[in-house]
């Protein structure tokens, strides 16, 4: 019997909507009490001015592998997480093969395993090879481990088989997550269309390609009873709609990743390769919405869209370059700077759209500090500055818009089933 | 053969950039010094003075990703009226086929002693991706949608040579805007000399929120035809149109072609420009194009002295 006591941390649990300075007591990796305690244990760690919580989820991470190992693997992804102060990822199946079958899943998970490090929850595709035609083997996947599915990056586009998707996952509680685009509108885009595409006569995608999209999804989740999860939405229309969605009692919920409530569409003067993002980078209004849906629980959770390339892939002329950011080691500095430090939400909102947010729409149990809970846990310096560079990214993606950005707050230890697997 | 080598400085003494990406990142002032240096080399060449010593014993290199013969002759013939060595690399048959990066050739092309690159490209910002890899000075010679500073100084520079200034005049740039990088270096560069800029064609070829830049929007020309002092006929790209962003050629043609006809309603002294090669019959009818009020030649000539001006000015050797 190993037990643990995390000593006079300010302990955040939006699950319980604990917010309280006291001791957290783990005892053979499961949650034993939050509180005030006397007994000694084997471990003592202090986390006087630091904050505690539910180990971190980020429901929104490509790990490359198999297939792409240049770009990422199952391992390096993993530890990148842990460096983020996350405990859990569920990452998407458009690896080669793509995760359409049983046995693609159980690749994963073995994988995973073998590295030990960050909890890894793998998605299935919806459909076939993610081609959007016919479906993939949905109840094998749920058996072999998968907890959603997604076509990752590619669109839903077809309004039927989503139709479909969602009736034959509604037979296993499963949500379908969809990328909110219609391919059409956002065909041969580099960047958000507005002004600055168009000084840039770069090619835009418009926001009503994600308004439309989100638009077909709710109309289908209302139609089928299903359960649709909006990755990474980014517009102010998709906003505006998920929240009369919601309100009118769909089973509709909703992601965002830093980058689109951090960095607006100005930044693509640069022509720097890094901001170069999809859904891509919009203007203020649409910014503003975003906070303004993370004030008010519109979306659920915030997720990194964690997608490395190998340096190579990126540094080379803007319409070449794949779209996405290595996200997972500045998910947490970048929403605090974004987030806390201007005021827009407070700490146990933020914990909560990093834990138990994506954990229930995930429906995994993770992202709580509950007794009994698999103690993973991650303690996190508030105040501590550091500059994020990316050279020192485990992750093989180097490809990140926030390089020599001056950030304060970082995962200082981190805990997964009750052992430190992460310290600075 | 005159080399002349001792030139008036009084410019290149004043001239501070570095690289000329874009039209966009040049002041007024900045844009009047190339048009009056390229004015200084046409008095010169009016005196027989065809061959200049400005930049002996520099290199220039012309690295053509996407192919162009008018502006890369220009640019050639530029570099030697001045003296200076060329190098010439075009993407056909290059190692870039191999799987190189542009910014590997590109640095490989540095490392054999260029001080001046001359690059096009059909990816917006890639001469901005040079400039920030390279040190040597970059000249963008067309980047994709973006830009295409030199061809909008030499429309510029034949405006103002024709008609003393652009302060007051009013422009038309007809024809396809969303994918015209003469259109935007153009809007940059008259807008900035104090001409009113109108920009005109089907409303499925004028980019969102244009307006911006400082222009009007028309979608008939026949409307603004006679406000206008100056119309430039952008070439519709056939190659570049994703299908649908207008009916046919013949429509085209019928709503926004230049043609005797049209000609006639507009005022008397008007300038027809075009950035070459145009497509006979579609943008502009031969009568109009060997007319009385086409500069297209003018044009051409006076390309070559503005890419030697540039070539002059941005060289970063034989400062004075
Ligand atoms: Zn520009």
């Amino acid at each position: 019997m190993t037990s643990t006591r995390i000593r006079g941390g300010r302990v955040i649990d939006p699950s319980q909507g604990i917010d309280t300075v006291a001791d957290l007591v783990l005892q053979d990796g499961k949650v034993v009490s939050i509180g005030t305690s006397s007994a000694a244990a084997d471990i003592e760690i202090d986390a006087t001015d630091m904050i505690v919580c539910p180990g971190l989820i980020d429901m929104h991470v490509s790990l490359r592998e198999p297939g792409f190992e240049e770009d990422e693997t199952i391992a390096t992804g993993a530890a990148a997480a842990l460096a983020g102060g996350i405990t859990s990822v569920a990452c998407m199946p458009d690896t080669q093969p793509v995760v359409d079958n049983r046995a693609a899943a159980e690749f994963i998970i073995l994988q995973a395993g073998r590295a030990g490090l960050a909890n890894v929850f793998p998605l299935g595709a919806v459909t076939k090879d993610c081609n959007g035609e016919e479906l993939a083997e949905i109840g094998q996947l749920v058996e072999a481990g998968v907890v959603a599915f997604s076509d990752a990056t590619r669109p839903l586009a077809n309004a039927e088989i989503m139709r479909r998707a969602l009736e034959y996952c509604g037979m296993f509680n499963r949500p379908i997550f969809n990328h909110p685009a219609v391919p059409e509108l956002v065909h041969g885009g580099v960047m958000h269309e507005d002004y600055v595409s168009t000084e840039l006569g770069l090619r835009g995608m418009p926001a009503a390609a994600e308004d439309i999209s989100v638009g077909r999804d709710i109309a289908l989740a209302k139609v089928t009873g299903g359960r649709v999860h909006l990755q990474t939405i980014s517009s102010l229309g998709s906003i505006d709609q998920i929240r009369r969605a919601k309100a009118a009692g769909l089973r509709v919920t909703a992601e965002i990743s830093p980058h689109n409530f951090t960095l607006m569409d100005e930044r693509l003067r640069t022509f720097n390769s890094n901001y170069k993002v999809d859904p891509p980078l919009r203007t203020a209004d649409h910014l503003a919405a975003c906070i303004e849906g993370l004030q008010d629980g519109t979306i659920d959770a915030i997720c990194s869209d964690h997608q490395p390339y190998a340096p190579e892939k990126k540094s080379r002329e803007l319409n070449l370059v794949p779209f996405g950011v290595s996200g997972l080691e500045t998910l947490l500095p970048i929403s605090i700077a974004s987030l806390i430090e201007p005021g827009h939400l407070d700490w146990p909102q933020l914990i909560g759209k990093l834990t138990n947010g994506p954990a229930n729409i995930l429906g995994i149990p993770k992202g709580t500090l509950a007794t009994g809970a698999e103690a993973d846990v991650t303690i996190i310096d508030p105040q501590v500055e550091w500059t994020i560079d990316a050279t020192q990214f485990r992750s093989r993606g180097h490809n990140t818009p926030f390089d020599g950005w001056k950030v304060r707050g970082r995962a200082r230890t981190v805990l997964v089933a009750g052992v430190v697997v992460y310290e600075v | 053969m005159n080399f002349v080598t001792d030139t008036d400085n009084s410019i290149k003494k004043r001239w501070t950039k570095r690289h000329l990406l874009g039209l966009e990142y040049l002041s007024a002032d900045e844009i009047t010094m190339i048009l009056d240096q390229a004015a200084e080399f046409k008095r010169l060449a009016e005196q027989g003075e065809t061959k200049l010593g400005l930049l002996r014993g520099t290199v220039v290199a012309n690295l053509f990703f996407e192919p162009s013969t008018r502006t890369r002759t220009s640019f050639g013939l530029a570099a030697k009226r001045l003296s200076a060595d060329t190098v010439e690399f075009s993407a056909a048959g290059s190692s870039l086929v191999k799987g190189e990066t542009f910014i590997d050739t590109a640095r490989n092309i540095e490392a054999m002693g260029v001080d001046q690159v001359v690059v096009r490209h059909s990816t917006p910002g890639a001469p901005h991706l040079l400039a920030q890899n390279l040190n040597t000075s970059v000249l963008n010679a067309g980047d994709g949608t973006h830009e295409h500073p030199t061809q909008a100084l030499l429309d510029i520079f034949t405006i103002r040579e024709h008609r003393g200034t652009l302060q007051g005049l009013t422009v038309a740039l007809v024809g396809d805007i969303s994918h015209s990088r003469v259109a935007r270096s153009n809007i940059w560069g008259l807008t900035k000399l104090g001409a009113r800029v109108i920009v005109c064609g089907p409303a499925t070829l004028i980019p969102q929120h244009v307006e911006k830049l400082g222009v009007e929007v028309a979608t008939n020309l026949d409307k603004i035809l006679p406000e206008l002092d100056c119309i430039n006929l952008l070439r519709i790209q056939f190659e570049r149109q994703r299908s649908g962003l207008f009916p046919s050629i013949a429509e085209y043609a019928h709503l926004f072609g230049m043609n005797g006809e049209r000609l006639k309603t507009a005022k008397d002294d008007v300038m027809i420009l075009a950035p070459g090669p145009i497509n006979r019959g579609v943008e502009i009818t031969p009568d109009v194009a060997d007319g009385g009020h086409s500069v297209i030649l003018d044009q051409v000539t006076n390309g070559l002295l503005i890419r030697m001006a540039c070539l002059y000015l941005l060289n970063p050797k034989n400062s004075p």
